[in-house]
């Protein structure tokens, strides 16, 4: 009896997190709207205005194919920073000579800013595309040496000596004692560089290419057109979110399954 | 596979462990030389840091760093198993995953792993992941590990410390049953007198310091005579001058 009279009760204020999520989106949105009627200025446009735009720009195609360049730039690079810092990381963690006389040029290239290397790299390789993919992939290649390097120093020698001792062999030690030790480091890296890249790979266009949402924003700001802007930022935002979500979080989900 | 006809010989004649930190170079171990029957239970006692782990380690091949020679007696590479004093399972594999991967691809003795299971009380648990279940648990699986290989030699470095004593007690009556059923050759390092005893065919009790053999004495108990605490008492007694 008093669970038939509790239940609907409690299930009215059970949200869950994607209603959460609703909710808190609308009221960010409705708070635009709200700014938007208050200021009446054509560089603070309201939701609708934006969406307009976005949906103008995606039945052009235009949307499409700058979303796309960039994305392949993303891809590009991400791949080749990971692979490199990876290789970088493992072998600064493993060999202890090599760790100490690089770790000066680690931090170095950490705290070279992101705007220099692009226009280093604009000057010496040319306005190309190799340009813009290697400022972004040396962009982030230090972020992810240092975290596998931390990696391969947390090593534990106590599986080592169990792998040696059963006669694991080379393969069967990588694929089952040391990748699954480098998993968490790889996926922290993979995760804080993918929102790196995101970043640094606008700027790169904006300077140097002539496609790309990057340099559609530059475009855009030199027409003061700031419902372009927000277009094109919304729908970036979005595919990012999605992608996320779709990928980054299931993937994570599934190397983390043995934890308690 | 062909009858074990040689002894086991080890001979360790200086370990020394370098300078680390602040701490002084010391001898380990020096002088260390006994064979070792085929099939039988031997136990290696004395105090803590007396160099007994080092040993096991370097009867495992894991530490080369040492004067001596460890010969096993077979043609080849014998098969070793060991058991830690941790269970050192891969956290990221499941308790039957973790037990077949010692086994070569390919080999039958994969075959054996559910009896075995069965055998350790684990079959319900074969999906489970290590960090979900028991230390008690965790060291079952290690037991199981070294056992599906049917090892010519099997190492134990204190494999039973950190368990509540009936826990311990258990696991000890299983290794027990699993040994006797199929008799190897067993290095078994512990620091309890008590299981000492219960277990060993015989028992090596290393001296303080730079470890040599202080004592090398045979355990003529039988199986039965094993599980009396009475009998084990008295045996420990006569060993150990205490208990």
């Amino acid at each position: 009896m008093l669970q038939a009279v509790n239940a609907p009760t409690q299930q009215r204020f059970k949200l869950g997190r994607v209603g959460w999520s609703l909710i808190s989106l609308l009221a960010l949105v409705a708070l635009w709207e709200i700014a938007a009627l208050i200021a009446q200025s054509r560089y603070l446009p309201g939701p609708w205005a934006v969406v307009e735009v976005m949906i103008r720009e995606a039945e052009a195609g235009e949307l499409w194919t700058n979303i796309a360049a960039t994305l392949i730039r993303v891809a590009f690079s991400f791949v080749i920073a990971m692979f490199i810092g990876s290789a970088i990381g493992l072998a600064l963690g493993k060999f202890k000579g090599a760790d100490l006389f690089f770790d000066s040029w680690l931090i170095f290239f950490l705290n070279l800013p992101a705007l220099v290397i692009i226009v280093l790299c604009y000057i010496w390789f040319g306005l190309t595309e190799v340009a813009a993919i290697t400022a972004v992939a040396v962009n982030k290649i230090p972020n992810v040496a240092v975290t596998m390097r931390e990696g391969a120093r947390s090593l534990s020698k106590d599986l080592e000596e169990m792998a040696c001792v059963y006669r694991f062999g080379r393969w069967k030690t990588l694929r089952h004692v040391t990748v699954p030790q480098l998993a968490p480091f790889f996926a922290a890296s993979a995760r804080s560089g993918l929102a790196l890249v995101w970043k640094i790979v606008l700027v790169v266009e904006a300077f140097g290419r002539s496609n790309g949402v990057g340099h559609q924003l530059n475009i855009a700001f030199q027409l003061f057109d700031v419902p372009m802007i927000l277009a094109y930022a919304l729908a970036f935002v979005i595919v990012v979110q999605i992608i996320e979500m779709a990928i980054v979080q299931p993937l994570s989900a599934r190397a983390n399954i043995w934890r308690r | 596979m062909a009858p074990l006809t040689h002894p086991l010989s080890i001979r360790i004649d200086k370990k020394i462990f370098p300078a680390v930190g602040g701490r002084e170079q010391h001898l380990v171990l020096k002088g260390i030389a006994f064979d070792v029957e085929p099939g039988s239970f031997v136990v290696i006692t004395g105090p803590s840091g007396c160099g007994k782990s080092t040993m096991l380690n370097i009867i495992a091949g894991l530490d080369e760093d040492y004067e001596g020679a460890i010969d096993f007696g077979v043609d080849g590479h014998p098969r070793v198993a060991y058991v830690f004093q941790t269970p050192r399972l891969l956290p990221w594999r499941t308790v039957y995953e973790n037990i077949a991967l010692v086994v070569p691809d390919g080999d039958p003795r994969v075959a054996n792993i559910p009896e075995l299971l069965q055998r350790v009380g684990l079959s319900s648990d074969a999906a489970a992941y290590p960090e979900m279940i028991s230390l008690g648990m965790q060291r079952r699986v290690a037991l199981a590990r070294a056992f599906v290989l049917e090892p010519e030699f099997l190492l134990m470095d204190e494999p039973f410390v950190s368990l509540d004593d009936p826990t311990a007690q258990a696991l000890r009556e299983l290794l027990v049953a699993l040994w006797s059923r199929r008799p190897t050759t067993v290095l078994f390092v512990t620091h309890d007198r008590a299981e000492s005893v219960m277990l060993a065919t015989r028992i090596l009790r290393l001296s303080e310091g730079s470890a040599s053999i202080a004592q090398d004495v045979a355990v003529p108990l039988s199986v039965a005579d094993r599980s009396s605490r009475a009998k084990v008492l008295a045996e420990q007694h006569r060993i150990f001058g205490d208990g």
